[in-house]
């Protein structure tokens, strides 16, 4: 088995969370789509440090976590806002800028 | 010359079994209805690859990816559903028309340059593996360039998880508009407001001796219900029983007796 199997696999979970975030309405899956597109990169990161043989790459993913953590935390606060003014989690109805 | 790093095959099977896998779980979580199965299906990704993470020798980022992401993240994802409730988003419908084909293609598209780019791609060596590169165990790998290397980014994320934290905290804040009144005050007001027929609070609900339960009104002295001893709930919601077969005229009082 060639290593760059694991950076294809990377590439298609990014696709499909890209293809989630276009295509869902329900923010929250929305939101999960992106933390697909944050592991993949995460997978590619892991990968590349074992090709290269130095723990950099590890280093950066956990970085990448910290952030994705922090990312979950502050976007579900504001779901929950949005949720409790507008009832609704679709994020159709959040358009108040178009009109 | 021999290569550096080759792939042995139990881990070529497990990654030929668990990545389509989670290839299928990932489409799932696009095509299931529920936010909830969305939920699970992303569980079941995020495990897959912490498992991939452990067979790539990065130990430490696969127990840390269970114990955030499966763990922490997860959780917060089912929680805040459980709050938001499942509504008519979570419906397949296209509300913009032609959306879905287009963003289809376009994923298409991506994803095949994406592959066809890393299929022609080489960095020019070959791969190294980190058999070295853990020699002294990769938690302690980790931490040295952690603390030397990458210590001011280290210190600038936990910076960012704090700003996070007090984020949610005033995001999450519900400031009451009108202040709560004291009991002193409901007092007060108890008896300041109009008439005294409910200072002493209202009364209480039931028929005692014949029917005792709160969705009947309580009977006044004259044989009229009191409507102000049911509650405005029970009311709304049309719960409420008529007391009319409680009061004493309409009791059947013939003894009939029994052999």
């Amino acid at each position: 088995m060639d290593i760059n199997n694991y950076l294809y696999l990377s590439a298609i979970l990014f696709t499909i969370g890209a293809v989630g975030v276009v295509v869902r309405r329900n923010a929250i899956v929305v939101f999960m789509c992106i933390e697909l597109m944050l592991n993949a990169a995460n997978l590619s990161l892991v990968t590349f440090s074992r090709i290269n043989g130095t723990l950099d790459g590890q280093v950066v993913a956990f970085f990448t976590m910290v952030v994705a953590a922090c990312e979950v935390v502050v976007g579900l606060a504001i779901i929950v806002t949005i949720y409790r003014s507008r009832r609704s989690a679709s994020i159709d109805d959040a358009s108040l800028l178009k009109r | 010359m021999e290569p550096l790093l080759t792939i042995q095959a139990p881990e070529a099977a497990l990654f030929w079994v668990l990545a389509p896998l989670s290839v299928i779980a990932a489409l799932g979580m696009l095509l299931v209805k529920k936010a909830v199965h969305s939920a699970l299906l992303l569980a079941w990704v995020m495990i897959t690859l912490a498992i991939f993470y452990i067979a790539q020798d990065a130990v430490f980022l696969g127990i840390v990816q269970i114990i955030v992401y499966t763990g922490a993240v997860m959780m917060l994802f089912l929680f805040i559903l459980m709050l938001v409730g499942v509504d008519s988003s979570d419906s397949l419908t296209e509300t913009i028309s032609g959306l879905r084909p287009i963003a289809i293609t376009a994923a298409l598209g991506f994803g095949g340059l994406l592959v066809s780019l890393l299929g022609h791609a080489t960095l020019g060596r070959e791969p190294v593996g980190l058999a070295e590169a853990n020699g002294p165990g990769n938690v302690q790998g980790i931490a040295v360039l952690l603390f030397s290397k990458y210590v001011w980014p280290f210190e600038v994320v936990s910076a960012l998880l704090i700003t996070a934290a007090i984020g949610a905290m005033v995001l999450a804040h519900h400031q009451r508009s009108n202040v709560r009144p004291t009991q002193r005050e409901q007092a007060v007001n108890r008896f300041r407001s109009g008439s005294l027929a409910g200072a002493a609070g209202l009364p209480g609900p039931g028929v005692f001796a014949r029917h005792n339960a709160v969705d009947v009104p309580a009977l006044l002295p004259d044989g009229t219900p009191a409507p102000s001893s049911i509650s405005a709930t029970l009311k709304a919601r049309g719960d409420v029983i008529d007391s009319s077969q409680f009061q004493l005229d309409n009791v059947d009082t013939t003894v009939k007796e029994e052999k």
